[in-house]
């Protein structure tokens, strides 16, 4: 058994508790939510903070997932397996079961957020890579009130976010266009493992079926997961095909950072960005034709 | 005979007096968390120890200041090397002669060396106080690749040894060198090919541990552990710590698992005797997941040649291999002494081939002592990958049918006991029907035919062959033993008055069902049920000696130690029997449980009948004694020669070179099948080992000897999505010197499974010219092959 160092556990009753919490301890503080990143660190002594504040007794105010007209806002406590299980979020945007279906494990599912996921910021995680995909904005709250960021300038590298010191995340929300559909793709090296590469897409159509946007978010490519501008501007009033999907998926492999590690070798992290875009491009279009979201 | 067909619940507990299938008398207490395993053992007054290890693969010790951790008030006690060295404990022998230091001393020689440990009232307090232990090092340059190792100039790892000048560990050969080149010089065609076998972890689901009790009033010595050889352990320990073997008691309860990881003495359990010396307090050690994976025992590790000569019509000449091989910072191989390369003299495999040669060096590196470890039957893994893979290389230069070549090669049953070109005598064999079996059960045809029109459409699917013939149950102990230490096996059956009986066994379970396995033995033999019968081991004042459970030699010595026992009292109940019926031993007639007068079966006693009058007041026949039990050392003839076929089929994605198997079909030929549930599960495991092993698993390192593979999260094993639904078959060949005809099994399928999935990817791969990629074929490993980039991996 691998024990972590000592350090005091507090529970948190309300969001603005544990705001003031945070607040008092500052950056010797960590909230826990899921804890299945931040806990096996911690007994590996990688992560060492004085003071736990575990925010699982806040489900009821901030795990939630609201589909509105024009936009869907998910609490940032809202667990895996409730993200996978929504038949309602799989409606407007099925990239979210994809991705959800490749996440880790059913356990670690049960326990693990939305908002766990991208405040641990790893290059490799698969919702912040979804969320870049569908170009979120994420709601963070801190002693001074709320403040709303993108999910481009959420990110400040690899395990660094835009939530300060006394801050918390507590809602990711998403714009909904019409004609849309979007998909997600992952290798890897064994279930439950991180990406090797993983992608996501989001297209939306016009209605001569023309790509009115698209957006790709690559995971496990670069210090963050990837939002690519350069593909948008190509596929915009394109008509879908392969060629164009192969044009997409070139932007993304010359696009990217990749790192040669145990993982595999850069070379082909390049080869699956593009192969990977090329796929979830294909799926997401077909999606879209048929109004599947 | 298949066994791929459902089988009910029911079907599994059929209570057989005897052989056949059986749910696993063990399985209550595991199914329902019952189980007492090591860390179980709570004993009043217990300390907890820590061990603090190296950060660095290869570094010189300048100075240890342990006073801040022996400062906290829950600290009992901090010992280093050098504590240790004033008690002439510092160091160890290893199963196979080397030294492997307890604590360092004067260096650190692997990452995750131990250098101190600390006793404290708990186990948080223990790991918190090794952060406080200040150690100075120099660090030196390590050697880290293999092939790097005897390099001019390369860095002196084991200057601790005397004269020593360079990393060089053993050198080894087998076969007949010249025999060979005369051969190879004739052959119309010979391959070679380059294979690596990567360094992998046993990783046990339970880590090791152990829980020492010194009682310095007695003098005696209490050791719960983490082992598959609880007396071979005892013995050493006498031997090194100094306390008379009669004085310790090892007890090895339920382990979660072992594969091998658990044969080695690892300095942790030495620690924890000291700590208990020391404090005069039980002491518990638990190592944790990380340390498991870096310091103990791992697998593999070789670097190896094969060639192969054959005619052009496809029969195989001769075999030549040459190996280098890894054995980390100290040579800790448990394997017989007259085989320090294990059994890979059984390269050969199943073919009848003229000549056979293979040299081996070995050397140290800067990485975790071990080896041989994991499922291997003694590098037989190795030499089965080897074999099997450089035959279907072959097959690709030929461009013949790989079942067809191997099919044409095979020993032919007339040929038992056949003896190798490398002098091992092959018990019994008889392999075309357990390929054909194999063949009809994948319906291999077909699937050739469905492998050439998906070719068409440029997809990718493999069929991969592997036939394998193990040497298991170590074995005669004019040839085999391990520090001095014979490897017979002893057994102790006694029939209660009421019928009921206790077997004890000098192996140690794992997993592998023995409480259930044994008792089916003595059922068959004596006819008392195995619900009846108490299966006793790991507790070695209460079992009889022998070498325990590894090379899955169980049932071969064991379980011809417990049929013979079992005979010894039927064969005295049969002159109890004799008296109770007034009739000769010569006219009486054994029926699975009770004797009767020939040609009257209603004149009979049963063995319960027998035991009650062997324990009771009445006469006993002239010259015998009381009592209905028996002790027996079972010293094999010969190894068992277990051998399959396998056949793998994968399905690669052409654009992420994503590996997925399909179907594997097993047909396994263990001799006489004691309980076929029980194989089948074993099988099962093995195999999903193999895939573990073939496309994912690798204890890999940086250049600075950093372990890459220190958590579970790092290195991979297999889950069930990994793997396809088993499809198992069998055919029976029994074992000609064996009691009972069985064949070790535990590792059949950990051994014969890498080289089908190997074999199935590169033959997917074929489109591309591809004849060979080293494990673990990751996809971007895969995706280097299909490019013709394959580098081998490090």
């Amino acid at each position: 058994m691998q024990v972590p160092a000592p350090f005091e556990y507090a529970r948190a009753t309300t969001v603005d508790e544990a705001v003031a919490l945070m607040g008092r301890f500052g950056d010797t503080a960590r909230l826990i939510a899921g804890g299945h990143s931040l806990l096996p660190m911690m007994k590996l002594r990688l992560a060492n903070f004085d003071y736990l504040i575990d925010i699982n007794d806040l489900h009821g105010e901030l795990g939630f997932i609201a589909v509105e007209p024009g936009v869907v806002r998910i609490g940032a406590l809202t667990r895996h397996r409730e993200l996978l299980d929504s038949a309602e979020l799989a409606g407007v945007f099925p990239i979210f079961r994809d991705a959800e279906r490749v996440i880790a494990d059913p356990v670690v599912r049960n326990r693990g957020t939305l908002g766990g996921s991208l405040c641990q910021a790893d290059p490799s995680e698969d919702l912040s890579a979804v969320c870049t995909t569908l170009d979120a904005s994420c709601v963070i709250r801190g002693p001074l009130g709320t403040r709303t960021v993108s999910m481009a300038d959420f990110h400040r590298g690899p395990y660094e976010t835009a939530v300060a010191d006394g801050e918390i995340l507590t809602e990711v929300r998403f714009p909904v266009r019409d004609r849309g559909g979007s998909a997600y793709s992952k290798v890897e090296r064994r279930a439950g493992d991180w990406a090797v590469v993983s992608a996501g897409s989001a297209v939306w159509l016009d209605d001569g079926g023309r790509i009115a946007d698209a957006r790709v978010g690559l995971a496990a490519v670069g210090p963050n997961t990837t939002g690519i501008p350069e593909i948008s501007a190509t596929l915009r009033g394109e008509e879908p095909s392969d060629e164009v999907f192969a044009r997409a998926g070139e932007i993304a492999a010359r696009s990217c950072e990749p790192a040669t590690d145990q993982r595999g070798s850069a070379e082909y992290k390049r080869h699956l960005a593009a192969e990977l875009t090329v796929r979830t491009l294909r799926t997401a279009v077909a999606r879209a034709a048929r109004g599947e979201a | 005979m298949t066994d791929t067909r459902q089988r009910s619940f029911e079907d599994n507990d059929q209570k057989p007096m005897g052989f056949g299938r059986m749910l696993r008398k063990e399985d209550p207490r595991f199914v329902r968390g019952r189980g007492r395993y090591t860390d179980d053992v709570q004993l009043p007054g217990m300390l907890h120890l820590a061990i603090l290890r190296s950060p660095f693969a290869h570094a010189r010790i300048v100075s240890v200041d342990t006073s801040a951790a022996a400062a906290l008030p829950e600290v009992k006690a901090v010992i280093t090397g050098a504590d240790l060295a004033g008690l002439g404990l510092a160091w160890m022998p290893t199963l196979s002669g080397d030294v492997q230091a307890v604590l360092a001393t004067d260096k650190v020689r692997f990452q995750g060396q131990e250098v101190a440990f600390v006793v404290a009232t708990d186990r948080y307090a223990a790991r918190d106080a090794l952060e406080l232990i200040d150690v100075e090092y120099d660090v030196l340059d390590p050697v880290i690749d293999v092939r790097q190792a005897l390099a001019e100039g390369a860095p002196l790892i084991r200057d601790d040894l005397d004269g020593k000048t360079d990393n060089h560990c053993f050198d080894w050969e087998t076969g007949d060198a010249d025999a060979t080149a005369a051969v190879f010089a004739k052959a119309d065609v010979v391959v070679s090919q380059d294979l690596v076998y990567p360094r992998v972890h046993p990783a046990p689901m339970e880590t090791c541990g152990s829980v020492a009790d010194f009682d310095p009033v007695e003098g005696r010595l209490k050791l719960w552990s983490t082992t598959q050889a609880p007396h071979a352990h005892r013995t050493l320990y006498a031997m090194v710590a100094g306390i008379p073997e009669h004085k310790i008691q090892v007890i090895s309860p339920d382990l979660g698992g072992g594969f091998g990881n658990k044969v080695p003495i690892y300095p942790g359990y030495v620690c924890s005797i000291v700590g208990s010396i020391v404090t005069g307090k039980p002491v518990k050690w638990m190592e944790d997941r990380s340390e498991n994976l870096i310091s103990t025992g791992f697998a593999r590790d070789y670097i190896m040649r094969g060639e192969i000569a054959a005619t052009r019509d496809g029969k195989i000449l001769a075999i030549r291999t040459n190996v280098l091989a890894d054995h980390g910072a100290f040579n800790g191989t448990a394997a017989p002494v007259k085989y320090p390369a294990g059994f890979f003299g059984v390269f050969t495999g199943s073919y009848d081939i003229e000549a056979a040669y293979c040299s081996m060096t070995a050397v140290y590196t800067n990485k975790a002592p071990g080896g041989v470890a994991y499922a291997c039957s003694f590098r037989i893994t190795e030499a089965v990958y080897l074999v099997e893979r450089i035959v279907d290389c072959l097959a690709y230069e030929l461009d013949m049918d790989p079942a067809a070549l191997r099919l044409k090669n095979f020993i032919q049953p007339d040929q038992f006991p056949y003896m190798s070109k490398t002098g091992w005598e092959y018990d019994s064999g008889d392999y075309e029907p357990t390929m054909r079996l194999a063949m009809e059960l994948a319906g291999y045809d077909e699937l050739r035919k469905e492998q050439a029109e998906k070719r068409t459409r440029g997809e990718l699917m493999g069929i991969g062959i592997s036939f394998f013939t193990e040497a298991v149950g170590a074995g005669p102990r004019k040839h085999m033993d391990i520090l001095g230490l014979g490897m017979a096996d002893g057994c102790e059956l006694r029939v209660h008055p009421t019928g009921k009986a206790v077997v004890r066994l000098s192996v140690q379970t794992q997993g592998q069902g023995h409480e259930t396995t044994f008792a089916q033995i003595i059922a068959e033999e004596i006819g008392i049920a195995p619900a009846d019968i108490d299966v006793v081991h790991g507790d070695t004042d209460n079992t009889p000696f022998g070498l325990g459970t590894y090379g899955s030699r169980s049932t071969p010595v064991s379980g011809a130690a417990a049929a013979l026992v079992a005979r010894k009292v039927r064969d005295k109940a049969r002159l109890i029997a004799s008296s109770m019926l007034e009739v000769s031993v010569a006219d009486l007639e054994w029926e699975k449980g009770s004797f009767h007068v020939k040609g009257d079966p209603g004149t009979a006693v049963t063995i319960q009948d027998i035991a009650m009058r062997a324990h009771g007041a009445g006469d006993l026949p002239d010259g015998l004694e009381g009592g209905l039990e028996a002790q027996i050392c079972y010293n094999p003839s010969n190894l068992t020669y277990p051998h399959g076929a396998y056949i793998c089929v994968v399905d690669v994605d052409p654009g992420t070179a994503v590996v997925k198997v399909r179907r594997f079909i097993a047909v396994d030929d263990c001799g006489t099948r004691i309980n076929p549930m029980i194989i089948e599960g074993q099988v099962h495991g093995g195999l999903t080992d193999g895939v573990g092993m073939a496309l994912m698993e690798m204890i890999s390192f940086d250049e600075d000897g950093n372990c890459l593979g220190a958590s579970l999260m790092d290195y991979l094993i297999p889950t069930a999505l990994e793997v396809p639904d088993w499809e198992t078959g069998f055919t029976v060949t029994p074992s000609p010197h064996h009691p009972i005809g069985a064949k070790g099994v535990g590792e059949s399928a950990t051994v014969g499974s890498p080289p089908a999935i190997v074999n199935a990817v590169v033959d997917a791969l074929k489109p591309y010219g591809v004849r060979h990629a080293d494990m673990p074929l990751t996809p971007s490993r895969v995706w280097d092959a299909m490019r013709g980039t394959a580098q081998p991996p490090i």
